[in-house]
């Protein structure tokens, strides 16, 4: 951790129209250099696993272009099978937008959309994940999984803490 | 401080490992339904459908509310509680990336600094 960097900048995740997820976040560099970041297999995959999480990559194939293929294959703490995620990009368009399928899950899977836009050297990073339908993106929550991250109940249910049967 | 509930998990568990539950959880979810109309949409006896939604109910998954004869099953606050968590879990996860990937945009920034000053 470098020392003097100061706090790092405010991520906003919300639910929006019933089936879209949406997150904000806006980096001190230039949209070239973020987009790199997201498309080279090799950077990507260097901050796509984070520690924190227990997750590891084992795996990270990625031919970002339109029309390529990604598949990431994750080692987990909390379970011995690995994970994997994969799907194909839709759309990639340098430095400014990212559009990929998310197929583990089947046809429910969303399409993630990641829009990088400069403004003044920093770039605000826009993602949406859109579900085909709004039952899709419910049925994911009940089953405690979410796009590129599988979550277990048990991880769930430790951060709901007191059952709400009990109040 | 938030705790492990090893009991509440399981009802959790159960109340979704069925296939017919989840279907029930899902109609609910388009809207407020009668035991009476579930049994018929999922081809089952009335004192079937009454054991899964109690098996949901008590998970917290699903209230319900007796008017006249009639039994109506709604959205129970857990359910909402789940899709907090999840918003929850899911803002960790990118928290936790995008601060990794500041680290490589910040590398990155550097490493093309030092290539502009050697090419000069």
């Amino acid at each position: 951790m470098d020392a003097s960097r100061s706090e790092p900048n405010p991520t906003t995740t919300e639910r929006r129209s019933g089936r879209e997820v949406v997150i904000t976040r806006t980096f001190d560099a230039p949209a070239r250099v973020v987009f790199e970041a997201w498309t080279r297999p090799e950077l990507l995959q260097r901050w796509w696993a984070p520690k924190s999480f227990g997750i590891w990559f084992i795996s990270c194939e990625a031919d970002v272009r339109t029309g390529g293929r990604y598949r990431f294959v994750f080692g987990h703490a909390a379970s011995e099978q690995p994970m994997a995620f994969f799907g194909r990009y839709l759309e990639v368009t340098p430095p400014s937008r990212l559009v990929w399928t998310n197929e583990e899950a089947g046809e429910n899977g969303p399409v993630t959309t990641v829009t990088f836009e400069e403004r003044d050297g920093r770039t605000l990073v826009v993602m949406h994940d859109l579900y085909p339908t709004r039952e899709a993106l419910d049925a994911a929550i009940a089953s405690g999984s979410t796009a590129g991250m599988d979550e277990s109940f048990a991880q769930l249910d430790e951060m709901l803490g007191e059952p709400a049967a009990g109040r | 401080m938030v705790q492990y509930h090893p009991k509440h998990f399981d009802a959790s568990f159960a109340a979704l490992s069925d296939v017919t539950r989840r279907g029930v959880l899902e109609q609910i979810l388009r809207g407020d339904a009668s035991i009476s109309a579930l049994a018929e949409a999922f081809d089952m006896s009335l004192t079937g459908m009454k054991k899964h939604v109690g098996v949901l109910e008590k998970a917290g998954f699903v209230v319900t509310r007796k008017v006249g004869r009639v039994r109506t099953c709604r959205l129970g606050a857990r359910r909402l509680e789940r899709e907090a968590a999840w918003i929850a879990k899911y803002h960790q996860l990118w928290t936790a990336r995008f601060e990794a990937l500041d680290g490589i945009v910040e590398e990155l920034q550097r490493k093309e600094k030092a290539d502009g000053r050697k090419q000069k």
